[in-house]
């Protein structure tokens, strides 16, 4: 009698537990710990780690792309190493040493192809995403920066020793991909960003002054130089951080995008590219992304003014708040629908989520000099 | 006979004084071993930022103790304080004394992974 009580528990208990087990990853993410090569991997409902993944070699300045199923991950490593990981088992599940020294990546919007841009030995790898085997090796003659994933099996990056946009499409033969060569781009670009569309590709210049717009809707894509002046008149500050261009984005037909050299935010009109507003900042900015709502952009820094965050209102391009998170704030990360932040704050090896609208902190986790933060949901998102 | 002599005790002199200056400078500019721990982190991240933490190169040349062999400390400590006019390395004055300068082009140049 008592057997078969306990045997029917047990059965009744098999379909739950089975259940228990599946979870979803659409609320997780990972926080690269640059110095232990390692990924924690976190649970953004819990605000908790919930396990790590290590071996991954040199993480500093790491980034990471994600699968289309939000499973896997694709982690550019300094080392030229590319690491697939899997989230749930929390193991690396492939790992190739690809290049000497490369900068991060991409995967292309089938989900098919992951793109390396290498520093050492200079041009583009593409790998197959399942296997990891090299299908196309894109030598460029120079250090490459900000890849991004163009709709249609496309890559686009940019050349820092030679001023080039190079767009490369693997729609016909992955192996051969069909190039267009872009030259006269500006002098060192140093990153590069895709909006949203996959219609505008925008890249930073650091050997002169302004920008290049690529607007890749036209064929041949139309490129178009902008702010060519800004800070013309003033003196340069020392840059001891080059800024990120990802994650600036169009809020209200504006893009906000950080100054090189100045302590400023500039906003520029989408349409005509022209400047329509400045906003002075507490230090050389690096990341200037919007919250997901568009409604605010939240700004970090360069040494030595790493220890703030800066929000700014995008309907008066006024400083709302000046936040110190602590020694070391590396990056930000919106959780999709932007109701919290989440900040590394590298030098007090922890983690800080914070409510973006009251800024009140929500909860804190324990990492290992942590740097970029990486929900899956941007495995939906184009130029990420 | 005499001449070699005075010679060889001229240079024990030089040699000396040379002893002298090198310690007299390392005494009064050497960073108090708390700087010296900041000056090791900034080291690693903020120069990291583009030499690469391992300092194996990124953006910037490698700077590892290999890449710099033979470079007078002097001229590193001048690139470290105003930079490399036409390239992205700045100059890092406002942030540091000639004496921390002149300790981390010694670190640069003494230290290996």
């Amino acid at each position: 009698m008592m057997l078969k009580v306990l045997a029917l528990t047990v059965l009744a208990a098999l379909p739950a537990a089975a259940a228990e087990d599946l979870r979803g990853t659409g609320d997780l993410g990972l926080i690269v710990e640059r110095e232990a090569g390692s990924l924690l991997v976190v649970d953004r409902s819990e605000r908790a780690a919930i396990g790590r993944i290590e071996g991954l070699g040199d993480l500093s300045h790491a980034s990471l792309v994600y699968s289309p199923d939000e499973r896997f991950a694709y982690v550019f490593g300094r080392d030229g190493g590319l690491t697939k990981v899997d989230i749930l088992t929390r193991a690396i599940v492939r790992r190739v040493v690809q290049g000497g020294n490369s900068i991060g990546g991409a995967i292309s919007d089938d989900g098919r192809l992951i793109a390396v841009a290498n520093y050492e030995p200079g041009g583009v790898k593409v790998f197959d995403a399942e296997t990891l085997d090299l299908v196309a090796d894109v030598p460029m003659g120079s250090k490459t920066v900000g890849i991004a994933d163009v709709p249609g099996s496309r890559f686009a990056v940019a050349t820092w020793d030679t001023g080039e946009v190079w767009i490369l499409d693997h729609s016909q033969d992955p192996a051969q991909p069909v190039i267009t060569r872009l030259e006269g781009i500006g002098a060192n670009p140093y990153d590069a960003l895709l909006t949203g569309d996959g219609r505008t590709y925008i890249v930073g210049l650091f050997g002169e002054k302004g920008l290049t717009a690529i607007d890749l809707w036209q064929d041949p894509p139309q490129v178009t130089r902008f702010l060519p002046d800004y800070g013309k008149n003033q003196p340069d500050l020392p840059v001891y951080k080059m800024p990120h261009l990802q994650g600036w984005t169009l809020a209200d037909g504006v893009f906000a995008l950080p100054a090189v050299g100045l302590h400023q935010l500039l906003w520029v009109d989408a349409e005509g590219l022209t400047e329509i507003a400045r906003t002075d900042l507490a230090g050389q900015p690096v990341f200037a992304l919007a919250r997901p709502d568009k409604r605010e952009v939240w700004v970090n820094f360069a040494p030595p003014d790493n220890d703030k965050v800066q929000v700014v209102d995008v309907l008066t391009q006024q400083v709302t708040d000046t936040l110190t998170p602590g020694k070391g704030v590396l990056h930000m990360e919106f959780a999709p629908r932007g109701r919290e932040v989440w900040l590394s704050v590298r030098d007090e090896n922890r983690v800080e989520i914070r409510d973006t609208r009251s800024r009140e902190v929500l909860g804190e986790i324990e990492a290992r000099a942590p740097s970029g933060i990486f929900f899956t949901d941007r495995a939906h998102r184009t130029g990420l | 006979m005499e001449l070699s002599l005075i010679r060889t005790v001229l240079r024990a002199g030089r040699a000396v004084a040379l002893l002298l200056l090198v310690a007299g400078a390392a005494d009064a500019g050497s960073p108090l071993p708390e700087r010296q721990a900041e000056l090791r982190h900034m080291v690693r991240q903020d120069c990291g930022s583009c030499h690469g933490l391992r300092l194996t190169g990124g953006l910037g040349r490698a700077i590892t103790s290999e890449a710099l062999a033979g470079r007078d400390p002097v001229d590193l400590m001048d690139v470290i304080l105003d930079g490399m006019p036409g390239t992205a390395m700045p100059g890092w004055r406002p942030l540091l004394t000639e004496e921390e300068a002149r300790w981390i082009a010694d670190y640069l140049l003494t230290e290996s992974e």
